[in-house]
């Protein structure tokens, strides 16, 4: 079981639900932070790190004394990443993004393939529950191969949780892509609508079925409540706009821990989301 | 000898886009005969990435052995470094206003982008 904690708009509170999910169903769980470009998961869930590792991704390496500067390499790359001009070719390292046409289609097998730093992975356990987080080189354009690498070192015994990073493009897609279930975390506000319906219409094009959990329930006005009901998202949890769950919030203290009660809210949640999860792969298996 | 501008229009008066890579224009002008060629640049003007880089290798390619434009960015002035083709920037006017100060000698060449890059 897959789970993806996406959001459309940022400070929601992806990262509160995640966490707390994680820590009220415990050792079966491993916890993916995919925010790569400001992971904050650790800093809730406290997890020992224990192994770090670098990643790169491939980018070309051009020999330019087998080149005959026939330009099938830069005519490929759609992201302009390759400029052959007069007897030079050029690479820019940025805009790569390691698809490796340019090396299929050099004739001469000039181009070699050398690496990019996109950023590290740390690994690390929380008691039982297990945890990875990547997080991006300053300075490094392009989330979305980090956040693959992160998923990919995922322990597939587990009940994986991902907090996915705020938006709906490439990066969201890359953290939500081929998960079992979408958790979208709104609020009731106008902002918290407008980016809920772009996230709705990401998550439609993946075909992966989504729920509702409403945080600051309270605040607002009750359009998002409206949306969901319109639009067949099922409203799975809220939570209200609590002083007391502010307050551990800004200690970097976990709601579950604080106020024992949500520990079970959150089990339930996790058991209605298998619940739905098992009855659409009946149905897409009837079909 | 053909030097390149970018223009907003195909003629020798239309006025100087300060942007290189997403002019949609780049003339090249011979600037002993003033015959010039209008190259299209629109399908640069909406390139996801590296529009700067693609109109460096058109400028190279047609064989101009100096651009003149507004802005030119670090990778777009390392193409044109590469191709052997000097840089103007911050031109304004129309195109034969910029082709008339090449002439006069007025004109001083970039030693390094005057813009930042893109993402």
């Amino acid at each position: 079981m897959i789970i993806s904690v996406a959001s459309g708009k940022g400070g929601t509170g992806k990262t509160t639900i995640a966490t707390n999910m994680a820590l009220a169903l415990g050792g079966r769980v491993e916890l993916l932070d995919c925010d790569v470009e400001e992971p904050n998961a650790h800093l809730f869930l406290k997890p020992v790190i224990e192994r770090t590792q670098g990643v790169e991704t491939p980018i070309p390496l051009v020999d330019e004394s087998k080149c005959t500067f026939c330009k099938k390499c830069s005519d490929i790359c759609r992201f302009n990443a390759l400029a052959v001009v007069g007897k030079r070719v050029l690479v820019f390292a940025e805009l790569c993004h390691s698809c490796g046409g340019c090396m299929l289609v050099c004739p001469e097998g000039a181009i070699t393939e050398t690496g990019r730093e996109l950023g590290t992975l740390n690994f690390g356990k929380r008691d039982a529950i297990g945890f990875i987080n990547g997080q991006l080189r300053v300075g490094e354009a392009m989330s979305p191969p980090l956040i693959k690498r992160v998923r990919a070192a995922a322990d597939p015994e587990r009940i994986t949780i991902i907090d996915a990073p705020p938006g709906t493009s490439c990066p969201v897609i890359a953290a939500m892509n081929g998960t079992d279930f979408v958790l979208l975390v709104t609020e009731p506000t106008p902002f918290g609508l407008h980016d809920l319906k772009l996230a709705v219409e990401a998550v439609k094009l993946l075909g992966i079925p989504a729920g509702l959990v409403v945080n600051r329930a309270d605040i607002g006005d009750d359009q998002v409540f409206a949306y969901a009901e319109n639009g067949g998202l099922p409203l799975l949890l809220t939570i209200p706009f609590d002083r007391k769950i502010a307050e551990a919030y800004s200690r970097g203290k976990m709601i579950v821990e604080e106020m024992p009660e949500w520990r079970q809210r959150f089990i339930d949640l996790y058991h209605t989301i298998e619940t739905i999860v098992q009855g659409s792969r009946a149905a897409v298996c009837a079909k | 000898m053909k030097i390149a501008v970018t223009s907003k229009g195909i003629l020798l008066s239309s006025e100087v886009d300060p942007r290189f890579g997403r002019a949609p224009y780049i003339v090249i002008v011979d600037v002993d005969t003033l015959a010039f060629e209008v190259v299209d640049n629109s399908d640069n003007v909406n390139a996801f990435k590296g529009a700067g880089i693609q109109a460096a290798t058109t400028v190279c390619d047609k064989g101009a052995e100096v651009l003149m434009t507004g802005y030119c960015g670090p990778k777009a002035f390392a193409t044109l470094e590469a191709g052997g083709v000097k840089v103007v920037d911050d031109v304004t006017g129309t195109v034969r206003d910029a082709v008339a100060a090449f002439k006069a000698g007025t004109v001083v060449y970039s030693t390094a982008a005057n813009k930042e890059a893109h993402w």
